[in-house]
């Protein structure tokens, strides 16, 4: 009886985190620094436990946000949408820094009903509408995800990498086209355009079908939101964050999420 | 006896005003014989490094510097990836006295005028040579040397370059 208790504790204890990180997202880029006057790059976004490893599910683009080396949006050309991975072109025409991102927000909430636990996912406005009157222990979390990486054409330049203020995002103290085995880059994440501390940030570089050991890196975010990674290798990286902020006076609480892919050259 | 360090102190600020003023650079480098079924002529960069290992100028370009079927010169600069990411992407290119076509294998000179590096202080720099090779490999050779007065130095690549040489002379 104990020990069945025990069991149990465990496999709640386990559950939760496995529920949390499950499946990865990310968009990966054919290549994030280019030269020349005009060049194209393909995207592939998908969701998977290993990363860059489309074998789960395709991405969803329920806000693709391509912002342009002056500021101006773009638009994505070719786009596909395969089992495992969704795919699109972006034409660079102009010299600078292009943010690639994929903005989901959503709502979900959990709630017991006659004894039984059960989710409910959607709009925020259907929720009240939707959730069954004798509902109790309701946990209602706004979900605000962002997916994002980098290209380069020419001499970086930053204007696309103005935080928007809302979610979790990273902003450069190094630039992300710029990171070379070796050598460190440092980073800011914000949360709603204030520095996040003290979040976990989860590096994890591609290819880990070929290896054995998964050779992630996990850091901590500073007082000021910085964090910094030294490259031990080239590759797609995955760097991953989520910021949950509970509720408060009968106001759903907010599940902030970065996925955000940095190449490192040789 | 006291005039000596006064004549030093003159030649010691005549260097630092006007350092190595009559003083020509050139650059020889080996582009290796490769043994290659596709065969193409490499990228290569010449540049000036400071002892902090920033870009201090580029000397020289050498690349495909038109268009053909498969895009133009320009797309493959970034495969020169030390000198694109040190500061190559920040020049506009074609740029006079250093961009030029890409090179045969053999011997070539990189040879700088005296007027051109007028404004490089003495001290101590690194000429950096990177040759990239499509469908081949990169290398990156670094020659430490003085500016300041006459002198030669040397260091020899094991893949896409051979034998380096720098000599500064009056």
């Amino acid at each position: 009886m104990k020990k069945t208790l025990a069991l149990l504790a465990l496999t709640a204890a386990l559950a939760a985190p496995m529920a949390a990180q499950a499946h990865r997202a990310w968009i990966a880029p054919t290549s994030t620094v280019l030269s020349g006057n005009d060049a194209w790059v393909g995207f592939d976004a998908g969701m998977s436990n290993v990363v860059f490893q489309p074998d789960h599910a395709a991405m969803r683009f329920s806000d693709l946000q391509i912002i342009a080396p002056d500021g101006s949006k773009l638009e994505a050309k070719n786009s596909a949408t395969g089992r495992y991975r969704s795919m699109f072109d972006i034409e660079l025409k102009q010299e600078g820094t292009y943010r690639v991102a994929n903005v989901a927000q959503g709502f979900m909430a959990m709630y017991e009903q006659g004894g039984e636990r059960k989710r409910f996912r959607g709009s925020e406005a259907d929720f009240a509408t939707a959730i069954p009157a004798d509902a109790t222990n309701v946990q209602a979390s706004r979900t605000f995800t962002r997916t994002e990486t980098f290209v380069t054409l020419g001499n970086p330049n930053e204007t696309a990498l103005a935080p928007t203020g809302q979610g979790l995002e990273l902003v450069p103290v190094s630039h992300p086209n710029d990171a070379a085995e070796g050598e460190a880059s440092t980073f800011k994440l914000l949360l709603n355009g204030q520095p996040a501390a003290n979040v976990d940030v989860t590096i994890a570089r591609e290819g880990q079908r070929y290896r054995t050991a998964t050779e992630e890196v996990a850091t901590k975010t500073a007082a000021d939101g910085t964090f910094s990674v030294t490259w031990a290798a080239s590759g797609l990286h995955w760097i991953g964050a989520s910021v949950r902020t509970d509720g408060a006076n009968g106001q759903p609480g907010t599940n902030a999420s970065y996925n955000g892919t940095i190449e490192v050259l040789p | 006896m006291r005039k000596l360090p006064l004549v030093l102190t003159t030649a010691a600020m005549t260097a630092a005003a006007a350092p190595a003023m009559a003083n020509n650079l050139t650059v020889s480098v080996e582009l290796p014989r490769i043994a290659s079924a596709s065969y193409h002529r490499p990228y290569v960069a010449v540049w000036i490094e400071n002892p902090d290992q920033t870009m201090n100028r580029s000397l020289a370009v050498w690349y495909q510097q038109t268009r053909n079927a498969e895009g133009d010169g320009k797309d493959w600069l970034k495969d020169m990836r030390t000198w694109w990411r040190k500061g190559g992407r920040a020049i506009s290119l074609p740029a006079d006295g250093v961009s030029g076509p890409t090179k045969a294998p053999g011997r070539h000179t990189v040879s700088v005028s005296a007027s051109r590096l007028r404004n490089l202080p003495a001290g101590n720099y690194t000429i950096v040579v990177e040759a990239a090779r499509e469908l081949g490999g990169r290398e990156v050779v670094r020659v430490p040397f003085r500016w300041g007065g006459p002198t030669t130095a040397n260091a020899s690549g094991s893949s896409e370059l051979g034998a380096v040489r720098v000599a500064v002379t009056r």
